[in-house]
């Protein structure tokens, strides 16, 4: 409450890490590019060389942006979703808002041979994979809505949440028993999570999606502060639970759920980033945790994509295991130091 | 088992205590009256206006609780606990003004956490933390102040040190202090008015109106405990 200025610092450092860390995504990758070249085409000068200029504009920027937007929605609504449940284990995605994305995934990917038969062409594109997972996702949370209105306690829905998951999960595993390798394999890469497909214009989406979500957020911020303390008390308070509780939950739906359509479902941000932030900054303020966990997680994901990319080598590693070999240590090294409380 | 015909009234600047053998719905009553559970009949009138025609942010500006339930996040410090009493009087960010943060100073001092105010919550003794709690509640600026047994797991030096705030609270700053208690001996020194629920008569009034009317003689079984309305105090039988 004291100190605004230590932290306006910390967040101009902040800032300037995010962008450099955002060039050096852009510098690094599987074909190396002079700095000098990606400098010049950055700042808007024609390069001799149209191939490294299209890598640079209709690959390498994009996925940069990918990654900031993913990196920060998913931290963003790890960070809703543990103050809502006050629960320190809670992620963007225990509301079964992914699993309702990797439905979608799976009965397109998976279930589509029937189809492609009787359309004659495949119909599996990106575009088409991101329309099934953005209407999976939705309907879970729409199922989710409805039932946070008939439920009086938030744990509740947490665990109602949790099962939503398990029933998805169950019917990918009765889809996968039954299609065949090819498919399966295309269902795994794509729950491999990747930044790295979306155009000008799918990001452009995307990006609409995040900004409505986190929008919705700062709008939520003073009730989240009154929800640290417990439902009754932020009730006593003054804050309109039910219209809240519905604010926070469609902001976690959109940036997980359009996050998870575009990009496939990764883990570990969304949860490590808030703890992450919280032990860093040392403060449960949401005016101060909200920026920083945006900030954090763009930073986390576009590291995670500059090493998931392999520079100067033709592989490029999963990205979804990248955040989980980083997040995980996190969160070990978060539980086992007990000086701080988790949550 | 849940009291019936329950009636009383309690003015500005008050020390009120509801006590009453336990599972007779102190708590419910209480909780009831502080909204946080729906009412199951009759009618509360907080300032000649029944409560359910306030909106929760005109109540919060009437009601502040002090409940049993621990803080969600221990991470707070005492000082961001104490301001989150004023969410009520911020802006939609909760920015804090210069009279809030005079508010919140006042509830750190009189409740003489100067001390504490940059400690976090989890490193804070249950006596200490209560006394937070209080402070919130205090910092919320409200006319009532409703304390859900405010006193469990403290021991005696503790126990009068909170119910002497809470008095002294009450007759300085004019608001009314009303809480639910185990500690029906204490609460006769100390309060202004008790509700004692018995399930049958359900006393209201002044605690030497009580005695005079021997309603504490029969609230625990004769055979095993009594009540001296000499000292004001409960005999155990052997």
């Amino acid at each position: 409450m004291d100190k605004p200025k230590t932290y306006r610092n910390s967040f101009i450092i902040l800032l300037l890490v995010l962008v450099v860390i955002w060039g050096m995504n852009i510098c690094l990758g599987s074909v190396s590019i002079p700095f000098s070249e990606i400098l010049h085409s950055v700042l808007g000068g024609t390069l001799e060389n149209t191939a490294w200029e299209y890598i640079i504009w209709n690959y390498r920027i994009p996925k940069a942006f990918t990654a900031v937007l993913v990196g920060s929605g998913l931290a963003l609504s790890g960070l809703l979703m543990q103050t809502l449940f006050r629960n320190p284990l809670a992620g963007p995605f225990v509301l079964g808002i992914s699993s309702g994305a990797s439905l979608g995934a799976a009965f397109l990917i998976m279930g589509s041979a029937t189809l492609t038969s009787l359309f004659g062409f495949s119909l599996i594109t990106d575009v088409s994979l991101a329309i099934v997972s953005s209407i999976g996702s939705f309907l879970v949370l729409l199922a989710v809505i409805t039932i946070a209105a008939k439920v009086k306690d938030t744990m509740t829905l947490l665990i109602i949440g949790l099962m939503f998951g398990s029933i998805s999960a169950a019917i990918v595993s009765v889809l996968s028993y039954f299609s065949d390798a090819e498919k399966l394999q295309q269902f795994v890469y794509w729950s491999f999570g990747s930044v790295g497909n979306l155009s000008w214009q799918q990001l452009g989406i995307l990006s609409i999606v995040v900004l409505i979500g986190l929008v919705l957020s700062v709008l939520s911020i003073k009730p989240l502060n009154a929800l640290l303390l417990g439902e009754n008390y932020a009730k006593s308070l003054g804050v309109n639970l039910v219209h809240s509780r519905y604010q926070i939950i469609i902001a976690t739906g959109l940036l997980a759920g359009g996050i998870t359509a575009f990009a496939g479902p990764i883990a570990f941000i969304g949860l490590a980033v808030p703890h992450l932030t919280r032990q860093i900054f040392n403060t449960t303020e949401h005016r101060i945790l909200l920026p920083a966990v945006v900030i954090y997680g763009a930073i986390l994901m576009l590291i995670c994509d500059t090493i998931a990319q392999l520079p100067n080598s033709a592989e490029v590693l999963p990205i979804n295991a990248i955040t989980s070999i980083l997040g995980a240590p996190v969160v070990i090294w978060l539980l086992v130091r007990k000086k701080k409380m988790v949550f | 088992m849940i009291a019936k015909n329950i009636n009383f009234g309690i003015e500005p600047g008050e020390l009120a205590a509801i006590v009453g053998i336990n599972g007779i719905g102190k708590s419910t009553l209480l909780r009831t009256l502080g909204s946080t559970q729906p009412v199951l009949s009759g009618c509360l009138v907080v300032k000649d206006k029944p409560i359910v025609s306030y909106s929760p942010l005109e109540l919060s500006a009437e009601i502040s609780l002090v409940l049993t339930e621990p803080v969600a996040s221990k991470n707070l410090s005492v000082q961001e606990l104490i301001a989150l009493g004023r969410q009520p009087y911020t802006n939609w960010l909760g920015t804090l003004s210069a009279n809030d943060k005079e508010k919140i100073k006042e509830a750190i001092i009189s409740l003489e956490l100067e001390d504490l105010q940059h400690k976090k919550c989890f490193e804070l003794s249950d006596g200490q933390l209560q006394r937070v709690m209080i402070a919130r509640a205090l910092a919320q600026d409200t006319s009532i102040i409703l304390l859900d047994e405010p006193t469990t797991h403290l021991d005696l030096y503790h126990k009068v040190q909170i119910l002497k705030l809470l008095r002294n609270i009450a007759h300085t700053t004019k608001k009314t202090v009303l809480f639910t208690s185990h500690e029906i001996e204490m609460a006769i020194q100390l309060c202004d008015k008790m509700v004692l629920l018995d399930g049958k008569n359900n006393y209201f009034g002044k605690p030497c109106e009580l005695i005079e009317q021997k309603a504490f003689e029969s609230l625990f079984p004769s055979d095993t405990v009594s009540f001296d309305p000499k000292t004001g105090s409960f005999r155990i039988k052997k």
